[in-house]
């Protein structure tokens, strides 16, 4: 168990595997489950790479007004979307 | 034939990638089977709605997230269309995948024609609808969705529209269009609405073949197109159903597939609203609201259009309550479990089924008594498909 103390940047090992979960299943149903697209864009590293990890985040958090992308911030923090992020710039689709 | 396995025998079997349950293949009707989704694993279970078990699962078929099937007119063939722009035909009777083209980067659903000849996918990538030949799934017209101002866009709410052929929304620009298939597959006539509304996401034909809806995201609104009269134009219903109201994130978009029609009422998923809306579908006016737990996404109509299950989306997808259609509130509240993803019902409603995603089951409710009668193990379980949806317009 990590303490509250060590937690400013890396969420816990569990919250990780939540997180990832909430991914593939919740982000998935309009991103796709292999984040290759749907509704939603792709959230792939070659689609993320000319954007910057705040304008990404404030995305995830604060959704996008006038399309369907829905804010986050009711369950996720800013340094958990700022992991998301992490984890989709090295996101590889064969798994 | 029929083997009893103990519940945690089956648990452990059903979790094998391979079933080791493997009944399909003897000589039967296929009139009370269907086919559940097992979303993560690309693989289908064929369940047997009378016994209600399941009897193989069939393996192979790609990203299935959000995946969607129709049936071939026989009941035995389903078309699954899979995210990754897979289209799967399965034999339901033996169990086993006929066939698999990849037929686009990025899929989203698909219809079966009225005579069951032809089946089109609608595509996000590379936007358009593709036709196939059911028997063979030759690909037969190629219909790219380059809108009036000349983008080319996602493909939403294929459906198949008796008499004609099928018909989709554009989402990205806002249009209805129409593909007429006549006698040459390959030579469909297309009519095309623009300016239709903000982001239509999905959409619908009503049970008889009439009318084709486009729900909008944009715009507070339905697109409604009378099939019987297409010079009449696409015109708006519900107009500003939600004035002055500020609507809630969506959490997961609702769909119109499960507009339940209970005799002339039509029960409609509100967007961005605890609410189901009730519409009268001889004057497309709001008739009233059902208040609801959340945001609904499903509202499904048993077979008699007495009661209107409803699921939700997240963070409340653990919930399905029940609306009772003559007195319009809501009867019974379920808890099936985290992510409720679809409710189907028995070909004549007496059964409800279930699929609870997080806890890797299917549920079965009996429709009066909302007693659980069984519980399936199904692995990360999404839509649920019984071939009843073969005979029926817009399925
Ligand atoms: C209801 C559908 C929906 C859900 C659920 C959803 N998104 Fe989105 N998302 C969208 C849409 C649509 C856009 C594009 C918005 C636009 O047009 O600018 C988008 C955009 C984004 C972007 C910006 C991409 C870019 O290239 O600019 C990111 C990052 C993103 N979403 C992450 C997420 C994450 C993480 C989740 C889950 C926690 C999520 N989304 C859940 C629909 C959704």
């Amino acid at each position: 168990m990590t303490h509250a103390a060590a937690a400013a940047e890396l969420p816990a090992a569990e919250r990780q595997i939540k997180l990832l979960s909430l991914l593939e299943q919740d982000c998935g149903s309009c991103h796709g489950l292999t984040m290759t697209g749907g509704l939603g864009p792709a959230l792939l590293p070659k689609t993320l790479d000319d954007k910057p990890d705040d304008f990404l985040v404030d995305t995830i958090l604060y959704g996008r007004p006038g399309t369907p992308m829905p804010p986050w911030a009711f369950e996720i923090t800013p340094d958990e979307a700022k992991w998301l992020i992490g984890r989709l710039r090295s996101w590889r689709t064969d798994g | 034939m029929v083997k009893f396995l103990p519940f945690a025998v089956a648990a452990l079997i059903a979790a094998l990638p391979v079933s080791a349950v493997a009944e399909c293949g003897g000589l039967r009707g296929t009139g009370d089977l269907g086919l559940v989704i097992e979303r993560a694993d690309g693989a289908v279970q064929v369940v047997d709605t009378t016994r209600r078990r399941a009897l193989c699962t069939v393996t192979g078929l790609g990203d299935l997230s959000h995946a969607s099937l129709v049936f071939s007119r026989d009941g035995r063939f389903a078309y699954v269309f899979g995210r990754d722009g897979g289209l799967s035909k399965v034999d339901v009777l033996t169990g086993t995948l006929v066939k698999r083209v990849t037929q686009a980067g990025n899929a989203i659903g698909g219809a079966i024609s009225q005579d069951g000849r032809l089946v089109a996918v609608s595509n996000y990538e590379p936007g358009g609808v593709r036709v196939f030949d059911a028997a063979t799934l030759e690909m037969l017209a190629d219909i790219p969705a380059i809108a009036a101002d000349g983008s080319r866009g996602k493909v939403v709410g294929l459906v198949d529209a008796p008499g004609l052929g099928f018909v989709y929304a554009l989402y990205d620009a806002g249009e209805i269009w129409v593909a007429e298939m006549g006698k040459d597959a390959t030579a469909p006539k297309l009519t095309k609405f623009t300016g239709i509304g903000r982001l239509p996401y999905d959409g619908m034909v009503t049970p008889d073949g009439r009318y084709y809806a486009a729900a909008l995201f944009g715009e507070d609104g339905v697109a409604l197109l009378d099939l019987w009269n297409l010079d009449k134009g696409v015109r708006r219903i519900l107009d500003g159903y939600g004035k002055g109201e500020q609507p809630l994130p969506v959490y997961k978009m609702p769909h119109l597939g499960g507009w339940s029609t209970a005799g002339r009422l039509a029960f409609v998923p509100a967007v961005g609203r605890h609410e189901v809306l009730v519409v009268d579908q001889k004057t497309w006016e709001e008739v009233g609201r059902v208040a609801v737990y959340a945001q609904p996404v499903f509202t499904t109509a048993r077979p008699d259009g007495r009661q209107v299950w409803v699921n939700f989306a997240h963070p409340h997808n653990d919930t399905v309550q029940v609306i009772d259609v003559p007195t319009r509130t809501v009867v019974q509240t379920l808890k099936p479990g985290p992510a409720v993803l679809h409710i189907e019902f028995s070909p004549r409603g007496e059964h409800a089924w279930v699929s609870v995603r997080d806890s890797d089951e299917v549920q079965v409710y009996d429709t009066r008594s909302f007693d659980k009668l069984a519980s399936l193990p199904a692995r990360k379980p999404s839509g649920i498909f019984f071939t009843a949806r073969a005979n029926r317009v817009g399925y």
